[in-house]
C-alpha cells in the first residue's frame, strides 16, 4: 500500500501469496508466504531446542531456559491432568510452543529490510483450527477409547435431579461441541485483531507527518500508542499460547477422568 | 440507507461488544487481585484459573471483533 494514499487497508498484510508456482486450477502445490514463514518457525523452533538439548551437567543459560520452558508445560499438565497427563504432554508442549513462537515472530521487526515481511501464520484461521481440530480429536480419541460409551456421562453431571436430564445433557453437549470452535478461534482473532490494530496505528503515524502541522502532534501521539500496544501485543501472544495449552490440558482432564 | 452506510453503522454498534468484554476482564483481573491480596499464599496456585477465566471473557470480546470485520469485509 503507498503510504499516505489516504484509504487504510489493513487487510492486505494477511493475503496469502504464491512465491513459487500460482493459483491456478489443479495446480495443488504451491509454495506460498505463509508456507515459507511457516518453515522459518519451525527451523527457528528447531534450532532454540537442540541448542538447549546438550543435558551439560552444569547448564548454561540456554539450557536453562530451554529446560525452564519444558517443565513450565510439564508442570501445568501435570497439575491440570495428573499423573496421567505425561503422555499428552507431547502434543501440548508442540502446540504451546508452535503457537508462541508463531506469534511472537509475527511481531519481529524485520519490516526493517526493504521488501522483508513477518506473516502472521496465526492470523490465518486453518492453521489454528486444524490445531484446534487435533486436540478435539484427542479429547474424543481418549474419552471413547478409555470409557466406551460411558463417555457421554460427561454431559450428565453427578447429582442432576432427574427431570433435568435431558435439559442438561442438551447444554452440555453443545458446550462440548462450541469447544473446538471456541479454542481455534481464540488465538486467530487475537492475533488477527492485534495485528490490524498496529497496521492501522502505524498507517495513522505516516499519514500524521505527511499532512504536517497539527498532524505531527498526532503522529507523535500514535507513534507512542503504537509502541505501547507492541508491548501489550507481545504479552498477548505469550497469553494465547499458554491459554491453548492449559485449556487443552483442561479438555483432555474432562475426558481422561470424566469428572 | 444504502448499503455501505449501513455497514459503518452496523459494525461501529458491533465495536460496542468489545467494550463490554473490557469490564468483563477487568472483572476477572480485579477480583483475582483482590482476593489474592488477601490471601497471598493462595494465590500462585489458581493462576491457571486466572488465565481460564481471562480466555472466556475475551473470547467473547473477541467474537464482537468477528463480527465487526465479518460485517465490513466479508459482506
Amino acid at each position: 500500500m503507498a503510504a499516505g494514499s489516504g484509504k487504510i487497508d489493513p487487510m492486505h498484510q494477511f493475503v496469502i501469496e504464491p512465491i513459487f508456482g500460482s493459483f491456478q486450477r489443479g495446480n495443488p502445490f504451491v509454495f506460498t508466504n505463509s508456507a515459507l514463514w511457516t518453515l522459518i518457525i519451525l527451523a527457528t523452533i528447531y534450532l532454540f531446542m537442540m541448542g538447549g538439548m546438550k543435558r551439560a551437567l552444569i547448564p548454561g543459560r540456554w539450557q536453562v531456559a530451554v529446560e525452564g520452558l519444558v517443565s513450565f508445560v510439564d508442570d501445568m499438565v501435570q497439575a491440570n491432568i495428573g499423573k496421567e497427563g505425561r503422555k499428552y504432554l507431547p502434543w501440548i508442549f508442540t502446540a504451546f510452543i508452535f503457537l508462541l513462537f508463531a506469534n511472537l515472530m509475527a511481531y519481529m521487526p524485520v519490516g526493517v529490510f526493504p521488501g522483508v515481511h513477518p506473516f502472521t501464520v496465526t492470523a490465518q484461521f486453518t492453521f489454528t483450527g486444524v490445531m484446534a481440530i487435533i486436540s478435539f480429536a484427542i479429547v474424543l480419541g481418549v474419552g471413547f477409547w478409555k470409557h466406551g460409551l460411558k463417555f457421554f456421562s460427561l454431559f450428565v453431571p453427578h447429582g442432576t435431579p432427574l427431570p433435568m436430564v435431558p435439559l442438561i445433557f442438551v447444554v452440555e453437549l453443545i458446550s462440548f461441541l462450541v469447544r473446538p470452535f471456541s479454542l481455534g478461534l481464540r488465538p486467530f482473532i487475537a492475533m488477527f485483531a492485534g495485528h490490524i490494530l498496529l497496521d492501522i496505528f502505524g498507517n495513522f503515524v505516516v499519514q500524521g507527518l505527511n499532512a504536517g502541522g497539527g498532524g505531527i502532534g498526532v503522529s507523535i501521539l500514535c507513534f507512542l500508542f503504537v509502541a505501547f500496544i507492541s508491548a501489550l501485543e507481545l504479552l498477548v501472544a505469550a497469553i494465547q499460547a499458554y491459554v491453548f495449552a492449559i485449556l487443552t490440558a483442561l479438555y483432555i482432564n474432562d475426558a481422561e477422568h470424566l469428572h | 440507507m444504502d448499503l455501505a452506510s449501513a455497514k459503518v453503522i452496523g459494525a461501529g454498534l458491533a465495536a460496542i461488544g468489545v467494550g463490554a468484554a473490557s469490564i468483563g476482564v477487568g472483572f476477572v483481573f480485579g477480583s483475582f487481585l483482590q482476593s489474592s491480596l488477601r490471601n497471598p499464599a493462595a494465590a500462585d496456585s489458581q493462576q491457571g484459573r486466572l488465565f481460564i477465566g481471562f480466555a472466556a471473557a475475551e473470547l467473547l470480546g473477541l467474537m464482537a471483533f468477528a463480527v465487526a470485520m465479518i460485517i465490513l469485509y466479508a459482506i
